[in-house]
């Protein structure tokens, strides 16, 4: 991976990348403006928030969601907007630790 | 062994190419292009190459697939002229910034409007600064020779630029003259083989060809692109003495005739070379110190080395075969003065616009330029800047 203060003599040439797999080194999280919240107990595991993820930051276990990867996570809403139960909940990003 | 024939530009191209065999050649036909890549595939049909031929909708096509070509690991060749450059814009500068090493060839054609099929070189000159390596040539042979070398040019690991082959629409590309093609072998010995860099079907070795570059990476990219500019000054004249080794024939950054003594210099690109020659003899006989040069390598610029040649001349006349509306003159007399001026050199600088649209230039006219220059010599004073020579007041 290029660091990021590399000089132009150290990095691949034509803007190349050269590294497979590199987008889980972009975290894509710091964009994100409303955070989603999910509450357990309404959530049915219907894996469509899974399914529909643009950033794949669903964390699932065992077959049951357990919660997102706010590393990645933009906080598009797509999840609360496709949940069947609406046990998701975007909250803005100054306030989603309550 | 080597032959020779009587071939105007476009076919002694097409055998270049034919001879290079690329992987993959993509164009679109534009006059006066146009033969080069109908004779080129002809061959394709006939076996004669292993070459993918790409037909497309454009030329913007054509240089996309060409891109896409050469990054997918692949020799890529192509050819076109005038508007159809004009619509490979967007993506002849993504051919330079991407470093792919696609070698074409451009038929010097006038850009329209008002439409013009015929030469000048205001196609080529505007993509001056689109990042490749511009290599004029005068004659079909020239024309033949430097898509040769632009292959061993372009492909060289420290440059990995495209370069551009040009030579004059109709006067070059459909005259006849002799040129001396090279055995098959002998030139896919020059050339050598094919190595590609961060191919994209080498799938063990996965690469991301043009990701978004943002104010963070993207002045760092074209920093890079000045120093593959600068190791091309250094290959260029390797590939040309190599070159010369395998078959016989001299090439430099620019081609220099009665030059060395000469007071008045006059400077012009690919087939008005000619003519200037001939008047060169003619004044040189009636005792008049008078010299040409003729650039070969607009692209990287050999400023230094041209102001050294050009150090002790009393006037330089320069002759554009295309303008630069409202800069100071013409593209290669703005380049020049601005190499003279950085290289100290005093001679005086006029520039001549001529030719524009295919418009003929005689031997007379340039003997009135050399004349224009010898009265600047003579009273030291340049009585105009910029003239547009042949042009109905």
């Amino acid at each position: 991976m290029v660091k990021l203060n590399a000089g132009w003599r150290e990095i691949p040439i034509g803007g190349k990348i050269v590294d497979a797999g590199n987008a889980r080194e972009y975290e894509t999280g710091s964009w994100r403006a409303t955070t989603p919240v999910v509450d357990q107990e309404e959530c049915i595991n219907c894996l469509l928030c899974w399914i529909l993820c643009p950033d794949s930051s669903i964390d699932v276990k065992d077959e049951e969601m357990v919660g997102f990867h706010l590393r990645f996570c933009k906080g598009c809403g797509i999840c609360a907007e496709i949940c069947p139960v609406d046990a998701i909940e975007m909250v803005p990003e100054t306030e989603p630790e309550e | 062994m080597s032959r020779f024939e009587a071939m105007d530009g476009n076919t002694a191209t097409a055998e270049a190419m034919r001879q290079v065999n690329p992987d993959v050649v993509a164009a679109y036909p534009i006059t006066p292009q146009t033969s080069t890549v109908q004779t080129f595939s002809q061959f394709v049909a006939d076996g004669e190459v292993d070459t993918e031929f790409i037909r497309v909708e454009s030329e913007h096509s054509a240089m996309s697939a060409c891109i896409g070509a050469s990054a997918a690991g692949g020799r890529v060749m192509t050819a076109t002229s005038a508007n159809g450059l004009a619509l490979m814009w967007e993506m002849v500068y993504i051919a330079a910034s991407n470093r792919a090493p696609i070698v074409m060839t451009v038929v010097n054609r006038a850009l329209s409007g008002p439409i013009n099929i015929h030469c000048d070189h205001s196609d080529s000159m505007g993509t001056r600064d689109a990042g490749w390596i511009q290599l004029f040539g005068e004659n079909p042979q020239e024309g033949y020779d430097n898509a040769i070398q632009a292959v061993r040019i372009a492909e060289h690991e420290d440059v990995l630029l495209p370069v551009m082959s040009m030579y004059d629409g109709f006067i070059t590309s459909h005259g006849l003259e002799r040129v001396q093609i090279e055995d098959d072998e002998a030139v896919r010995d020059f050339i050598g083989p094919f190595t590609a860099h961060d191919a994209l079907l080498d799938v063990d070795n996965p690469v991301t060809y043009g990701p978004l570059d943002f104010y963070d990476f993207y002045m760092e990219h074209k920093r890079q692109q000045v120093e593959a500019m600068k190791y091309a000054k250094r290959v260029i004249p390797e590939v040309a003495a190599d070159f010369e080794k395998h078959f016989g024939r001299r090439y430099g950054f620019f081609d220099e005739y009665r030059l060395d003594d000469a007071e008045l210099a006059l400077v012009v690109l690919s087939s008005t070379a000619g003519t200037a020659r001939s008047v060169v003899d003619s004044l040189r006989a009636q005792g008049l110190k008078v010299g040409l040069l003729k650039p070969r390598v607009f692209r990287p610029f050999p400023a230094e080395e041209l102001a050294d040649a050009l150090r002790d001349k009393i006037v330089v006349g320069v002759m554009d075969r295309s303008d630069s509306f409202g800069a100071l003159g013409g593209p290669l007399f703005v380049e020049l003065s601005a190499a003279l001026k950085t290289y100290d050199v005093s001679a005086k600088m006029v520039d001549y616009v001529f030719g524009l649209g295919g418009r003929d230039t005689t031997p007379s006219q340039i003997e009135s330029v050399f004349r224009d220059l010898a009265e600047m010599a003579e009273t030291g004073e340049i009585k105009q800047l910029v003239t547009y020579l042949g042009v109905r007041e």
